[in-house]
């Protein structure tokens, strides 16, 4: 399998590094300060390949506490709110659009 | 019900404290996740999009009340509170940690249960008729085979490292309710002209990004041959098979490459040299085999008891009596299936709630037996008749008495995008519209047999090739489309579906699945001929003319 760092990457507009965080799964974006957080608002922001490039393999280089790691897709609002950039993305930050069979 | 020797439940305790080991040494970094993921992998431990996803086998989709509340004690402790049975008898808990799975693993095996070989290129969980060893007409208990095939394939040396994943299939009735045709090895028993048993093979059927319907490979092989046959197939395989694109690696594409009977001509000459080694099934074997598995003793009950008569005056269990018992070999017994597709609700999920009432009523009203079918639905195979009435309300009490088995909301559909890191597009928000729309029962048994499935990606989780209707979600540009077809079908005339047309948007699913249902209505030569009849007989183009005309 091809690592992250060795796939071409392409951006079109600001996007984060995002991975599932290793000892339950759950989603995690990489942040400015060099660690993970769940919440996307506290994402790091990059916008040009070499940026995105260096996210990318500093957040790879954390095999302990991440897999999976790669570059996605955001929209950045009027108020500065960091949105996800498609479906896929929205539903790993917000969760499904179906209820649970159990409610949480 | 089979019983595990003490080599089973060795084995499977070996396994859990090998994985904590793993699990042990990935988290304190032993282990990178390049090195841990095969490990994962072959427990069935996925990467979704949310967290892990724990795959459990169940196999040949046979289990005791005691497993059912197992499942319900891992779903609710280490998970959200409920699972999600799958198109080939497994069980998925969607939320699980990877710090709780050894735990989690360990539970199960208290019970008999694992889950190896849920995941990865080697042998998959054997599946079979859920209504094996209580189906009329049945040659014989399908589930005496496929357990010697789980024995056989568990951790085998050599097809543990296979090109791609392979999947076994077998029934014994005419009807096929287990879709072999469809499997990487399909098995038929049937008897011969001599009225010997033995098995059809099929092989080289699959449904994913290419799909074939299996072809038979040999018409007849005894069941001493069973497993040097099923052997000599698979090392003609793992010989063959492409390793170098995993789009052509499963054995449909070989066996579509070299075409069926050169590829049989490998087998028979593979075979001819182990068939009478130590793969040739002595009747001991097999009779060892048939002694672990225990029936209920059966009594001698009216097939017409007073009970059911007077039930009879409640249109409302007469509607679910119709609709969800099924004829039982013994008189006076029924299997009862349990419909796991409430109008709006997520196909194939069950919460730990259902489960522990289900195991229950099970141990009072089944000999403490569950099935679990392809369709994504349970059943209880043992059901006195007298006790109908009372298992009914107590089904229709915990919501898996809707009666719609069969029908047009009895969907089948893959978690799609919701949940799997492979999809792209959601699958369960379009069974539950569908659902919603026709909600209403009368409508659904005036429509009659129409069996809907949906996947949400070209993986085909949720067989959409072999749909009466199939739904398969596409993304153009970022937007969830859905291609549509029709004609396919899963049983003995296994057949894959034809594309109507045009993929359409996410928000006119629905809409169209009511057109080509409404135009079904208009053109079926009589109240009789089902859906599917109506299409093979007119083809897609009325139902194109339908769908498109308008869009």
């Amino acid at each position: 399998m091809t690592s992250p760092l060795q796939q071409k990457i392409k951006i079109t507009g600001p996007s984060v590094v995002t991975a599932n965080r290793t000892w339950d799964g759950v989603v995690i974006y990489r942040t400015a300060a060099k660690n993970w957080t769940t919440d996307l608002s506290e994402a790091a922001i990059v916008r040009e390949v070499d940026e995105a490039r260096a996210l990318l393999a500093e957040a790879a280089a954390d095999d302990l506490g991440a897999i999976g790691a790669y570059i996605a897709p955001v929209e950045i609002g009027d108020d500065g709110a960091i949105e996800p950039g498609n479906l896929r993305e929205q539903i790993r930050s917000e969760g499904l659009t179906i209820g649970l069979p159990v409610p949480a | 019900m089979y019983a595990y020797d003490e080599l089973d439940r060795t084995l499977i305790n070996e396994r859990v404290s090998e994985f904590r080991d793993q699990v042990r040494r990935r988290l304190s970094g032993e282990l990178s996740e390049d090195e841990f993921k095969m490990l994962r992998l072959q427990n069935g431990v996925y990467l979704q999009l949310h967290a892990y996803m724990f795959r459990v086998a169940i196999p040949y989709g046979t289990l005791s009340s005691k497993q059912l509340r197992q499942l319900a004690h891992v779903a609710r402790r280490y998970d959200r509170g409920y699972g999600h049975f799958t198109t080939r008898q497994n069980i998925q808990f969607n939320w699980i940690k990877l710090t709780d799975l050894p735990d989690a693993l360990a539970d199960l095996a208290e019970v008999g249960i694992h889950a190896m070989q849920t995941s990865g290129n080697n042998t998959r969980n054997v599946t079979s008729d859920q209504w094996a060893g209580v189906a009329p007409g049945e040659i014989e208990d399908p589930r005496i085979w496929s357990e010697l095939l789980r024995q056989y394939t568990t951790l085998h040396p050599e097809f543990s490292f296979l090109p791609r994943k392979f999947k076994f299939a077998i029934t014994a009735s005419e009807h096929d309710r287990a879709a072999i045709k469809v499997h990487d090895i399909g098995l038929r028993l049937h008897k011969n002209a001599q009225g010997e048993t033995g098995f059809e093979v099929l092989v080289g059927g699959g449904l994913g990004r290419t799909p074939f319907i299996g072809k038979t490979i040999k018409p007849f092989v005894a069941g001493r041959d069973l497993l040097s046959y099923v052997e000599a197939i698979l090392r003609v395989y793992n010989q063959y098979g492409r390793r170098d694109n995993i789009y052509k690696a499963r054995i449909k594409i070989l066996v579509h490459e070299l075409g069926i009977e050169k590829f049989a001509k490998e087998v028979e000459q593979e075979w001819l040299q182990i068939r009478d080694g130590a793969l040739a099934l002595d009747d001991a074997v097999i009779e060892e085999v048939r002694s672990r598995f225990t029936y209920p003793v059966y009594e001698n009950l009216p097939n017409l008891p007073e009970e059911l008569k007077k039930a009879a005056h409640d249109p409302k269990f007469e509607a679910w009596r119709k609709n969800s018992v099924f004829p039982h070999k013994v008189p006076g017994y029924a299997i009862v299936t349990l419909s796991l597709k409430p109008v709006g609700g997520p196909p194939g999920d069950a919460t730990a709630e259902q489960m522990d009432a289900i195991a229950d009523l099970a141990e009072k009203y089944s000999f403490g037996e569950i099935r679990v079918g392809h369709e994504q639905n349970l059943a209880l195979p043992h059901v006195a008749k007298r006790d109908l009435p009372m298992l009914w309300r107590a089904l229709d009490r915990i919501g898996v008495a809707t009666p719609n088995i069969n029908l047009v909301s009895d969907i089948i559909a893959c978690p799609g995008l919701d949940y799997c890191s492979l999809a792209n597009a959601r699958s369960i928000p379009i069974a539950q519209e569908i659902t919603r729309r026709f909600a209403n029962h009368e409508t659904a048994n005036l429509i009659g047999r129409l069996h809907i499935n949906i996947s949400g990606c070209i993986n085909a989780c949720g067989h959409h090739h072999v749909g009466h209707i199939g739904i398969l979600g596409v993304e153009k540009n970022g937007e969830e489309f859905y291609q549509i077809t029709i004609g396919g079908r899963a049983d003995e005339h296994a057949v894959v579906g034809t594309l109507i047309g045009p993929a359409v948007r996410y928000g006119e699913v629905a809409d169209v699945i009511e057109d080509i249902v409404e135009a079904y209505l208009a053109l079926r030569a009589n109240p009789d001929e089902l859906f599917i009849d109506t299409v093979k007989r007119l083809g897609v183009e009325p139902f194109r003319e339908r769908v498109y005309a308008t869009r």
